[in-house]
Parts: structure tokens; sequence; C-alpha cells
């Protein structure tokens, strides 16, 4: 394959999955905004900059910080870089480049999501909530023809490669950004993981778990109550929860060895293969009682660091080649 | 059950003969049309723009800000050919494009045709598309063009007659195979109806020709594309997909050691065949424009070494130019000793006093165009302009009288064609893609593109065409 043609394909998939995190957590931001106690509370609502990079970008823009002015910026706002809209046009123009690799049905979805996006910002939204779920419904939907149509070949490696080193370190910022949050206001009550009694934090995990679709699976697996301590282990050790930075990891090193690769020493993908196992293995091996140890936020600020460096390695190897 | 406006008599009209009748060929696809409401095809045309736009089928037009990408608009009214005319038209492409094979040929090599004295030295030679570089230069199976679309019209005497042959990169054929798809999807009953001639193989014979071209064992072919941005990004990704091969861009190509390369996942692959839709001046930095950032370069040197094919050659256009457009009917007379089967339109050549003189008399009669001019660009259509814009363009041919010709205005047929109206005549042309490899090849079919302006005689897209299915009917 060639290597523009892999490289718009891993971004493509990329920019899909980084718009779908954005809308599950532009969703619990604003979960979290209408409950009472959260009101006018500022540290909520600037998280979604926080996270993608755009704390500076939005005040350049926008004298206050309210719930609608944030909606506005990271979903719709088709100037700003870290929008879903121009997550989606990203996705949609790498989609553009390749289409001859992808299915049809693939990507008459992209093409469909970005030509009804695009209208959105002049038209408007029946509502925020309706609007995540748009997002949502047409990210399943083009991963769902993905799995169902494409040929189990390079092109689909690379676009599940992009989606899972995507998802790793969306759900790692995320992690960091609620549990900072949710932390210091009960630093000086009890332990992180004493459990979540209090009303406000109880919404506030139930929120970060609803937003990665581990609600349920939180109840199933450990049939308790609420805390910081079991969301930590869900969300970064679990391998059975698809959003957990374990699970990522697993499956990336699972697609390395069927990218076709060029016969011994001159495999590029060898050091790529390597930094991706010693990853799953440090998350295969890891407790929770580590993490804890380290601090949550110092531990997931090493993970985004490895992980940064693995996407690295793969640009290197196989997407910018020779 | 619906407005069915008559055609003016001055003009054929595929369907309708003058009195109104229905010509035969016709007559199930009128029966049909006559049981359908107008809600019901309004239902289908609407569906149809829909997928269209869905599958992204859509072209750039340069100089449009908003309008960055747009739907051809497809016309559900089909153009039916009946199965005589197109065994005649058939016959008639392949003279014409071995012809114009031949001439390549000739003008790179031994320059019989102008030793003869049937084509000036200086229309071959002193053309902007003549190639010196190419002189001399032996390619397999001696083929230039292994692509050619060449445009027919069909004039009011009933006569199909040549308007030009494209022998550059011809454009359109997704479009052929792209409307066959949608008819069929919408209208199935119909084509229980006709036979009519399948078109969807055309990528395989394509391939086909392509891998023809090498003489290397077993050739790995590629799609070389100026980008996302080109008006027909679309179709080159289309082909390459249809074809199973690389869609590259220049940036994916390097020479190294007299062969060329792309980049992969896993290193270098050597490139045997180009089947290229960039233009001959932007192939190769070191040799033609300079600032092409769409090239390779050394990749003329590779070329020259004959360790790569470009499909089309290098060169081609000096054969398609307007100004070498009127010998055409000499080259196959010369080449092929035979009567040419398809005509050209009368064409006065503005460099020879006597006939420039004629034009610039008759010029509010007359087609007059740019002798290097393409997609409708730079061209007047006399009866259809102002007498401002006739004296404006009397001047420009009085400046540069060599760039020009003119052609007498075409009768331009006509087929029924959706309008808000109801259905009305359009004027409509027929690009057929000759493929020319082991053996010269083609499906039975081609572009059929729609003025959709009344009266309007431009069919280019970029003109506000649109495009219809062309069905072919089996003998």
């Amino acid at each position: 394959m060639l290597s523009r043609t892999a490289s718009q394909l891993y971004w493509m998939s990329r920019y899909l999955e980084r718009a779908e995190n954005l809308v599950r957590m532009l969703d619990v931001t604003h979960s979290l905004s209408l409950l009472p106690q959260s009101r006018g509370a500022l540290t909520e609502l600037a998280a979604p900059l926080a996270v993608t990079g755009s704390l500076d970008a939005f005040h350049a823009r926008h004298s206050r910080l309210d719930s609608e002015q944030l909606f506005n910026f990271m979903a719709l706002d088709q100037d700003n870089p870290a929008s879903v809209l121009s997550c989606l046009r990203f996705a949609r123009e790498n989609a553009h480049a390749v289409r001859g690799q992808i299915t049809a049905e693939m990507w008459e979805a992209i093409n469909a999501s970005w030509l009804e996006a695009k209208e959105m910002p002049r038209r408007g939204i029946p509502s925020v909530s309706a609007f995540f779920d748009w997002v949502k419904e047409r990210s399943h939907l083009f991963r769902g023809a993905t799995y169902g149509t494409l040929q189990r070949n390079d092109a689909y490696c690379f676009i599940r490669l992009g989606t899972f080193i995507e998802r790793a370190d969306n759900t790692a910022r995320l992690l960091d950004v609620k549990s900072q949050l949710i932390a210091p206001a009960q630093a000086n009550l009890m332990p992180v993981d004493a459990p979540a009694e209090s009303a406000p934090d109880f919404y506030a995990w139930s929120a970060l778990l609803r937003s990665l679709s581990a609600f349920e699976a939180y109840h199933a697996a450990y049939r308790d109550s609420l805390d910081g301590r079991r969301v930590t282990e869900l969300l970064i050790l679990r391998p059975d929860v698809p959003r957990s930075l374990r699970a990522c990891c697993d499956e990336i090193r699972a697609i390395l060895p069927q990218i076709e690769a060029a016969e011994g020493a001159l495999d590029a993908g060898r050091h790529v293969k390597q930094l991706a196992g010693k990853l799953a293995v440090q998350l295969e091996y890891g407790s929770v009682d580590e993490i804890m140890a380290l601090g949550l936020h110092d531990w997931l600020t090493g993970f985004l660091t490895r992980s940064a460096r693995l996407g690295e390695a793969i640009r290197a190897a196989y997407l910018e080649a020779n | 059950m619906h407005a069915l406006t008559l055609p003016a008599p001055s003009h054929y009209d595929e369907m309708l003969l003058p009195s109104g009748a229905i010509r035969p060929h016709y007559q199930p696809f009128a029966n049909w049309l006559h049981a359908q409401t107008p809600e019901a095809l309004a239902k289908k045309r609407a569906e149809a723009d829909l997928l269209f736009h869905k599958v992204g089928i859509t072209f750039a037009v340069y100089g449009d800000e908003a309008g960055a990408e747009r739907l051809i608009p497809f016309d559900t009214v089909p153009r039916i050919v009946p199965a005589s005319e197109w065994q005649m038209l058939e016959a008639g492409l392949r003279q014409r494009v071995s012809a114009l094979n031949r001439f390549l040929w000739d003008i790179y090599h031994d320059h019989e045709i102008i030793k003869a004295g049937l084509v000036p030295a200086e229309q071959v030679f002193a053309n902007a598309q003549y190639q010196p570089a190419m002189q001399g230069l032996d390619l397999p199976h001696g083929i230039y063009a292994h692509i050619t679309g060449v445009d027919l019209i069909r004039h009011a005497d009933g006569g199909y007659y040549v308007l030009e042959d494209n022998l550059r990169v011809p454009s359109g054929v997704s479009y052929m195979l792209e409307n066959r798809k949608m008819m069929m999807r919408l209208f199935p009953e119909l084509f229980a109806q006709y036979p009519v001639a399948p078109v969807a193989h055309y990528p395989t014979l394509l391939l086909n020709t392509l891998r023809h071209a090498s003489v290397a064992d077993s050739p790995t072919v590629v799609v070389l594309t100026p980008g996302p941005f080109n008006s027909a990004y679309f179709e080159h990704a289309f082909l390459a997909q249809q074809m199973g091969v690389e869609l590259v861009e220049g940036q994916d190509l390097f020479v190294k050691d007299d062969y060329l390369y792309m980049r992969t996942t896993v290193g270098p692959r050597r490139v045997d065949v180009i089947y290229r839709r960039i233009d001959d001046a932007f192939l190769d930095p070191l040799a033609f424009r300079a600032d092409s950032m769409l090239g390779v370069p050394g990749l003329l040197s590779v070329y020259k070494q004959g360790n790569l094919i470009l499909a089309n050659a290098i060169g081609t256009g000096v054969a398609d130019d307007k100004s070498i457009y009127p010998y055409v009917p000499e080259m196959i007379r010369f080449y092929l000793g035979e009567e040419p089967i398809l005509h050209n339109v009368p064409t006065w050549q503005c460099r020879k006093p006597a006939e420039l003189d004629h034009v610039l008399t008759h010029m509010a009669e007359l087609v007059v165009k740019e002798v290097h001019g393409a997609g409708g660009y730079g061209m007047l259509v006399g009866p259809a302009s102002t007498a401002a814009e006739v004296e404006d363009f009397r001047l420009r041919v009085r400046a540069n009288p060599a760039n020009y010709i003119a052609q007498p205005t075409l009768c331009l047929s006509s087929c029924p064609t959706f309008v808000e109206s109801g259905i009305a005549p359009r004027h409509i042309d027929l690009r057929p893609f000759v493929l020319t490899g082991r053996e010269t090849t083609m499906v039975a079919g081609g572009l059929t593109r729609v003025a959709l302006k009344a009266g309007s005689l431009v069919v280019n897209s970029s003109q506000g065409g649109g495009t219809k299915d062309t069905w072919v009917l089996e003998a």
C-alpha cells in the first residue's frame, strides 16, 4: 500500500474517532452543568477546552465561558480546528483522497455525515443531546460499514490502528481531566479511593462512565457503588471494556503483525511492534495500587508520553516511509 | 400525461419524427413513459440526485469558489442508439483512431505525411503540443493514444460527424458507467424491454490495454492523478478502484537508477505503466514546467529509456489539436488507403487568407474556436451571441488568425429531456471511448452530454451541461 494512502486511512479514522470522543466529553460536561451544584462551575466547562488544548483559542474569540458558547465553539465552529465539525471535515477529506481504497458503503457513510454536518451551523440543531447522539450514530455507522464490508487487508489494519491509537489517547485525557476535577474537591475530606457517597461525586463518576459507555460494564463488573478507584481500574486495566486503555492497547498489539511487512531486518515495523508490546504488557500486568501509588495524573501523563511515542513510530515506519 | 414539447423542425430529434410520431426504437420507451405519473418520475429523479450526491460523483468547476464540488445533472431519459448505427460508428471509430496512432508514429519518426505534402510541416513542428523529446523514440507496439475519446454529433441530415478527437486525457467514462448503474437501479423494467449492450466491463478492457502496453512480464499499473482538487478526481479514483490498481500522486513516486518507484508501506515498489491523468507539461519538472508540483523529477528520462509506459504517450496533443483536425480524413486515406467512414465537420482554417475572409464575413453564423481551446472556453457561437460579442471576437481573430478555426453552426441533434416545464428537446453529443492495445476495443456506448439550457449547443459540464445514459441496442 502507498504510504500516503496508509496515512490518509489512518487519519481518516483518527479524526472520526476524535469527533466521537469529543461529543462524549461534551455530553458529560453538558449533563454535569445541568446539576444545581455545578451551575456556573467554570472548571467543569473548561475541561473540554483543556483536554483539546483549546483554552487560549477559546478566550481569543469569546469573553465569557458558558455552556452555550462552549458548545458553539467545540461542536459547530468551523474555524476551530479542534471542533467536532472540523474533525468530521478532516475525516471526510482524508476519505475523499482514498475513496478508491474504501468501500462505497464506507464512503457514503462518511460523505453523508459531512454533507449533513456542514449545514448545521446555518440550519441549527434540534438540541445538543440530539447532536451528540447523531455524531455517535454516524461514527457507529461508519465503523459498522467498515467492519461489515471492507476486505481484511492493510487498509483495514490502518483504519483500526488509527481508531485505537486515538481512542487510547482520548480516554486517558478524559480520565485525567475528570479525575482532577473530582479529586481536589475531595482531597481535604477523604482519600480519592473512598466510596462516592456525596451526590456530586456520584454524578461526576457516573457521567464519566456514561460518556465512555461503561456505566453498565461497571455494574456488571463490580456490582457495587461507584468509587474513583474502581472507575480507574475499569477504564485503565480491564481488557473487556472496549474504551479502556488496556483494550485499546491489546487491539493495537494484535493489529500490527497483520500489516504486510518487508522481510527480517528490513521490517521498519519492528520498532513499532516493540513499543506496542511494552505498552500492552505494562497494562496487562499493572495494578490499580501501583497507579494510585504513583498518582493517577502522573501515571496518565506517563502513559500519554509513551502512546505519543508509539504514534510517532507508526508514522516513521509506515506513513512517511522511504 | 407529460407535457412533451416538440422539437424544432430545423434539427434531428433522436426520439421524434418531424410529424411528432415516435421513431420505432423509442416506441417501447414512449409507451412506458406514457404509463408513468409525473410524480413517480419526479421521485425517481430526486432519488437519483440523492444517490449521486451520496456516492460523491462530483466534479469541480474552475473559478467557482462556492461550488467547490458539484453534481453533474443527470437526465433520466436515455439516448437510444439502434444497432445498425452503432456498427457504423464502431467501424468508423476504429478506422479513425488507428489512423491517428499511425499519424503520431509518423510525425515522431520519418514525417512521411509531411513529405507527401498532405499536412504542412509548420502545422506539426510549430505546434505547441508537438514534443521534440519524442522524435525518434520507439514506443512498444507503436501505440501513442491508448485511450481516445471521440466527440460525435448528429447533424440535421441525420448523419454523425466528428466534432473533435481527444487524445490527451479524455475524461467522462466514469459517468458512462455510473449513469448505467443508476438507470438499472431506477428503471429495471426498461432493461427487460430493451436489449441494451452492457458497458460495465470497461475497466477490465482498460486494464488489459494498459498491461499490454508494457513489455514487462507482469507489469505494475498505476493511475496518476493531480489530486483530490482536480475536477475529474472522482473518475481517477473510480477507475483505479475498478481496475484494482494504486491511485498515485506525483509525491508518491520517485526515480532511482533509471526506474520509477512508488513509496509503499513495505518500501519502494517498481512501476511499469502509468495511466496518467495529468497533462504533458506537468509530468516532469526537470523536462517540462519547472513549477509543476504534480509530476515526478526524472520521469522523462525513465520513459526515454523504455523503462516506463505512459498512457497516453507524451506529445499526443498535436494530433487532436483543432488545427490538425481538418487533416484527419487525409490521414485515413494516406495511412490506411480507405475512405473515411466518419465525416469531419467542414472547417475553415483562419490561417488561410481566403478562408479567413469567409470567416470574418460570416462570423455571426459560425462557431469560432481557439485551436488549442478545450472545455467550451474561448469559443464564439455566432448565432447565440450579441453583435458586440461578435465584433470583439472578430478583433481577436484578426489579431491572430492562425489561432482560430471556424465551423458552420451545427444543429446538434436533440433528445427529450426533463426540464421544469415537463419534457422538452435539448441538444446532445456523444463521446465513445476507444482503447488501443493488443487490439482496438471499445464498449458499445459512450457518454451522452446534454445542453440543459433551451436552444444551447454547449454541452460541457463546466458550462452547465448534463449527462444521459446511452443505450446501444444489440442486434
